[in-house]
């Protein structure tokens, strides 16, 4: 077929288009609307993955990990962010990120940009990250981070989900996160630096909109489980959860 | 409810009509909404011609969008043929656009909008030719039987949900009640094998339909399953029912339990008479089947959609307010290797080659035992993105051969070894003790009017991701593609489809007829091919017919989603030099 299409092309070349076999669309103007609503439509997503309250060992929290996308099938300019707060007020960790990803293969995206922790302090990084879906259905995202100050980290997250019944779903989901050297205005060690690992049963009354209620636990690791006790903080906690995850 | 469905059909035909589309209430299911209509009802009016006659069609558009109306499965002249972008440039708000043509053929057809999701709004309706000459098929008393899916929700929502989660409207998917049954059924270390190996590819074995009766109600001459839709007859005449599948993307099961069907002619044209209980048939088809109810009693007609998540029923009476029994629902099935294009393998040692694990379709079985080779049991097929790494692909490098397309994002998965299956009446069908119809049951009544074999053949492959619902040939969105699929006027060739997902695609060509290649002498007309997942089909084309022309997927979403292309019909260059003729002379004129 296609050497036969280009006989053909080689040909229209020799002899002149006559009555062209190749050729641009007969209706360019409407050709350019048809060809968009078939495939080239662009489309947008916002969705809370875990808009949670956390018990926290008393010190209640209230948890946000969302994220928004618009874009095609290969090109998508995104928007992530994740925090915490404390339930009386301050927030205690806040960051986003802007995103380009493309579709690199049929189930993983790459996405670059930068990010930006609002809280504790204001820190800029560049981030560089893959997310996709894993074979045996594991949701990843896996990003590298290099601050503003040169400091390398890595974050690793995978979420699994397990249909107990057609709306009812059990979401186990594991974060880790790692530190190529010390950082110290953030307390971390170099090496692992934590580890979250939580489980939640959603609801799903419709696609888009799910209430949900799990437990979470999670615990600093190596180094900066050291600095950690050194700061009198609690090594594990352990923490009800309950929150809506929700999309559109 | 248009005319034509609330009594006896209109039997005179008639060579002009005017279509007015445009927006009304619709009910159904106790709810009301809102549709695009033609002349205000869903489906449209019936459109009567007669074979030979000049008929003039005029297309006012009272919507504040753009529109058309495609005549689907008539030879016409190529501008005529109603695609925006494609052999026009669609028809403006408050605009009217006046399509003339000759009528050249006889049979059951129908009409839609190209436009947008127009055709899942309501913008469809029947067209019955009749022929110039006596008509082969004797019958009575006719109707016809439309059917279609209707949502409340707004399609282009439906579409941007299947867009980020295109298990949005599945309802059926394996739980972890299901893997538990299975253990029981077949032992851990089987239950385990199969999951871990549809999981490890991440294809979903109950992706039967994207769209479900979890949004769709299904319709019958544009009535709900509950209003119960009637023809009436007198016992022991012949009733003729032209079905159309007018959905978006519904495939339905139609049967009428105590009543045999003999099949009359598929896509308008006749065949060899065939008998059967049940016919699958895919979005856009057409079967014209003959009926004798002899008894003075009620029969339903029972279409259940493919998936089984809901049906549309109508009944043949013989009074008004009669009804019969309304079968149950059977369960869906699950998608098998076969699906995947791997039927006869010889990974697939212990399954029989080339046929269906039939086990598989009650569920119970143990369709999977000869998969239960880890390290193995892949070896047939090859998917993207690395998942076949590190598992057997020993001699599979050969069967690549045919896949000379890009891959990338689009393609998440490559038939190894396509099946025709042309005598298997289709996932889910006939194991239930009654006779199913299958393609290679079809003969053109009529001998092929070429009896020239192919000069060429042309593959493509329909290609997919599921996950990020890429929907394409040969792994190019129309988006992405920069010229058409081109034919040679007067040439003959076989076009052969080689379906690489794991869904049933039914593939319809504009313009012109092709002829299926079921093994018959008297090929089978068609102008939709149903391609079930994991086969290849062929069919003969000649390309008399100039022009480009739309060829694409007719599931709705599938078409957005980018599987549709243009096929150029034109002279070969070296030939064409003092052609005087143009492809595209516009007969039809636009006037506000």
């Amino acid at each position: 077929m296609k050497s036969l299409t280009l006989t053909l092309i080689a040909g229209l070349l020799v002899t002149g288009p006559a009555l062209a076999q190749e050729g641009g669309p007969t209706f360019p103007e409407s050709r350019h609307e048809t060809k968009h609503e078939m495939g080239g439509q662009l489309q947008y997503m916002v969705m809370a993955d875990r808009l949670e309250w956390q018990s926290n060992n008393g010190d209640e929290v209230l948890a946000w990990e969302g994220s928004a996308w618009y874009g095609g099938n290969y090109n998508r300019l995104w928007i992530d962010t994740e925090g915490e707060a404390l339930i009386d007020g301050e927030t205690e960790e806040a960051e986003a990120s802007l995103l380009y990803g493309r579709a690199v293969s049929p189930y993983f995206d790459i996405r670059a940009g930068v990010r930006q922790d609002f809280e504790p302090d204001a820190k800029t990084y560049a981030q560089l990250g893959v997310m996709g879906l894993a074979p045996y259905w594991f949701e990843i995202d896996a990003n590298a981070y290099l601050s503003e100050d040169g400091d390398l980290t890595a974050s690793f997250e995978a979420e699994y989900e397990l249909l107990l019944t057609q709306r009812l779903v059990l979401q186990p989901r594991v974060e880790t996160g790692f530190a190529f050297q010390d950082v110290a205005d953030r307390d971390l060690g170099a090496g692992f630096t934590d580890i979250e690992a939580g489980v939640r049963l959603r609801y799903e009354i419709k696609r888009e909109i799910a209430p949900y209620i799990g437990v979470s636990w999670s615990r600093p690791l190596g180094e900066t489980s050291s600095i950690a006790s050194r700061l009198g903080e609690k090594e594990n906690n352990i923490s009800a959860v309950i929150g809506f995850r929700l999309w559109y | 409810m248009p005319g034509w469905a609330r009594a006896m059909i209109q039997s005179e035909p008639r060579n002009a009509f005017d279509l007015t589309i445009g927006k009304s209430p619709f009910e159904v299911g106790g709810r009301r909404g809102t549709a695009t209509t033609i002349n205000g009802t869903v489906p449209g009016p019936l459109l009567r011609f007669q074979e030979g006659d000049e008929v003039t069609l005029r297309v006012h558009n009272r919507l504040r969008e753009d529109t058309s109306i495609h005549w689907h499965g008539l030879l016409l002249p190529n501008d005529q043929d109603g695609v925006p972008g494609v052999t026009f440039n669609g028809i403006r708000p408050d605009e009217t656009f006046t399509y003339r043509f000759p009528i050249r053929q006889s049979g059951t057809y129908w009409y839609h909008s190209h436009s947008g999701f127009q055709e899942q709004t309501g913008v469809y309706g029947p067209i019955i030719i009749d022929p110039k000459g006596a008509d082969p098929v004797q019958y009575d008393r006719e109707y016809i039987v439309m059917l279609s899916d209707w949502t409340f929700e707004d399609p282009n929502r439906v579409f941007a949900k299947l867009k980020k989660h295109s298990d949005y409207y599945n309802f059926h998917k394996r739980t972890f009640g299901d893997f538990l049954a299975d253990v029981r059924d077949k032992g851990l270390g089987q239950a385990m094998a199969e999951r871990k190996m549809w999981s490890e590819m991440r294809m979903m074995r109950t992706d039967i339909a994207d769209v479900t009766g979890a949004t769709y109600t299904y319709l019958m001459n544009g009535l709900g399953p509950d209003a119960n839709w009637t023809g009436l007859f007198k016992p022991g005449e012949r009733v003729r029912l032209r079905f159309i599948n007018g959905s978006a993307m519904s495939y339905f099961d139609v049967r009428i339990p105590g009543l045999p069907m003999t099949v009359v002619s598929t896509d308008g044209q006749n065949i060899d008479p065939v008998e059967t209980d049940e016919f699958r048939i895919s979005v856009a088809e057409t079967y014209d089947v003959v009926v004798e109810p002899k008894a003075d009693q009620a029969y339903t007609i029972f279409a259940e959609s493919m998936d089984r998540s809901g049906y549309a029923r109508g009944t043949l009476a013989p009074r008004e307010n009669m009804q019969a029994g309304v079968p149950q629902r059977r369960k869906p099935f699950l998608l098998t290797m076969q699906d995947m294009g791997m039927g006869g393998m010889g990974g697939m040692a212990g399954a029989k080659a080339g046929e269906k694990m039939t086990s598989d379709r009650d569920h119970g079985g143990h369709d999977m035992s000869a998969m239960d080779h880890s390290g193995h049991d892949m070896s047939g097929m090859k998917l993207k993105d690395g998942a076949a790494g590190g598992m057997a692909m020993d001699g599979m490098d050969m069967m690549d051969a045919g896949h000379n397309h890009p891959g990338g994002p689009g393609v998440a998965m490559e038939a190894m070894n396509p099946q025709e299956r042309l005598d298997d009446p289709g996932n889910g069908l006939g194991d239930d003790g009654w006779r199913v119809l299958t393609y290679s049951q079809l003969r053109s009544l009529s001998p092929n009017p070429d009896p020239r074999p192919p000069e060429r053949e042309v593959e493509l492959h329909l290609t997919s991701n599921m996950e990020r619902y890429m929907w394409s040939f040969d792994g190019l969105k129309f988006n992405e593609v920069d010229g058409p699929i081109l034919f040679t006027y007067g040439e003959r060739l076989r076009l052969t489809l080689v379906n690489d997902t794991m869904m049933a695609h039914p593939i319809h060509l504009h313009g012109m007829f092709v002829e299926l290649e079921t093994g018959a002498d008297q090929r089978p007309l068609k102008h939709v091919v149903n391609v079930e997942p994991g086969t290849k089909r062929s069919m003969l084309i000649t390309a008399n017919e100039r022009g480009d022309w739309a060829f694409h997927c007719h599931l709705l979403y599938h078409m957005a989603g980018g599987m549709f292309r243009v096929v150029r019909v034109a002279d070969a260059p070296h030939a064409s030099a003092g052609a005087s003729h143009s492809v595209h002379g516009n007969h039809g004129e636009a006037i506000k």
